[in-house]
């Protein structure tokens, strides 16, 4: 999952930088991600993975790192199952 | 003229419930402090009301002069290019103008005029200008400062007022749909708009305390649209970009947001490309006086009658 959320990231650039530089637990607004961008992200999670961030997880610490999403998406996907 | 003493106009507005006083915008209304136009949100102002605001607006000044703030004038209508670039419909289109006009040819005025005739929709009829309302008096200030080159190392400092228009019409008179609003903008280095920042957070309430009004500063967030908007919203508040002085003025409702006090960090300077001379992003912060919540607030607590407003309250006003 992980991988495809990198490529999220990538495909609508997200970030101001390579993201082969970025780890897994590094800070994605300390590395420049935008409010805007965050936004950005969050609606491209949900349609990639047809899940909706319930209103708890619309919060900065949800996107603040790739294992950080991984977990709120992991939780949301596992849930509708 | 209204001859209730403001403290049993108060008591009585405490008492709504069981016998409403009539709405203070109807008070507004009946004591020719403001004109109804037919719109929410539209009204015309008394020249009394203008006198209120001219006096509140010096008190802002003396503190902008002692600041070597530069003023500059926009009308209030900017390029449509540079909403579109400034990310305002991203966040808030539910709020923003655009100002349209009819662009056709002799058929197409005659099927506008059919329209209006036959009371039927017209605005098909019309095309976007290239001119949009400003939505907050800062918003034009930003392209202007970037085209002029880096910003130089003691920073920038500008005082700004314009008519500024949001689509939210409402009944409380302090919700305009334009209204005017006197900014301070500094652009520099991160310390040197959160100094600015601090400065006037500390001046607001004083400023606002010495009208005799009562006031509490809050984190606040800006109406960002949808459900993307909350995100945005909770960013905002998390990271602390965003106070409001806030004073009573309508019934039954909540306090209403009088100053506001921003952090944009490096948002308008990325966007517009404002750099410093050692070639950093700009970062911006700027404080919001809605003027007329303030004239309002001030009719509120002190009555529809000026010349009977506490002498304190005439003296920092008129003095």
């Amino acid at each position: 999952m992980a991988t495809q959320i990198r490529e999220l990231i990538g495909n609508h650039k997200i970030l101001p930088v390579p993201l082969e530089r970025v780890r897994d637990e590094d800070d994605l607004y300390e590395l420049g991600m935008t409010s805007f961008a965050s936004v950005q992200l969050m609606l491209a999670l949900e349609e990639a993975f047809d899940i909706e961030f319930p209103e708890r997880m619309l919060n900065r610490k949800t996107f603040a790192s790739i294992s950080a999403i991984d977990r709120s998406v992991t939780e949301l996907v596992s849930g509708r199952a | 003229m209204n001859a209730i003493p403001p403290e049993i106009r108060a008591a009585e507005a405490a008492a709504a419930p069981v016998a409403p006083a009539k709405p203070f915008l109807d008070r507004l209304f009946e004591d020719g402090v403001l004109m109804p136009t037919g719109v929410d949100g539209l009204y015309g102002r008394s020249g009394v009301f203008e006198e209120v605001i001219d006096g509140f607006e010096r008190l802002v000044e003396r503190f902008s002069r002692e600041d070597g703030a530069v003023k500059i004038h926009f009308p209030p209508a900017m390029p449509r290019v540079n909403m579109e670039k400034s990310g305002y419909l991203k966040s808030f289109p539910q709020l923003a103008g655009s100002i349209h006009s009819f662009m056709g040819n002799d058929g197409d005025h005659c099927q506008l005029i059919a329209a209006l005739t036959e009371g039927r929709d017209w605005a098909e009829y019309q095309s976007p200008t290239d001119v949009v309302l400003t939505p907050a008096a800062c918003y034009p200030l930003y392209p202007t400062v970037a085209a002029k080159g880096a910003v130089p190392e003691t920073g920038l400092l500008f005082d700004l007022k314009s008519y500024c228009f949001r689509h939210e019409p409402s009944k409380e008179p302090t919700r305009m749909q334009l209204f005017r609003m006197r900014e301070n903008v500094c652009i520099g280095t991160p310390e040197q708009v959160r100094e600015f920042r601090e400065r006037w957070l500390e001046r607001g309430p004083k400023m606002i305390e010495s009208l005799g009004l009562p006031c509490e500063l809050d984190v606040a967030n800006d109406p960002f649209f949808g459900r993307g908007g909350k995100l945005m919203a909770r960013n905002q508040r998390d990271q602390q970009l965003k106070f409001e002085l806030l004073i009573p003025v309508n019934d039954g409702a909540g306090p209403t947001a009088c100053l506001s006090f921003n952090y944009h960090q490096n948002h308008f300077g990325s966007l517009w490309g404002m750099k410093r001379e050692d070639g950093e992003e700009a970062h911006s912060a700027c404080v919001g006086f809605g003027l007329e919540r303030i004239a309002l607030a001030l009719f509120r607590h002190h009555g529809n009658d000026v010349a009977k407003w506490p002498e304190s309250v005439r003296a920092a006003l008129f003095g």
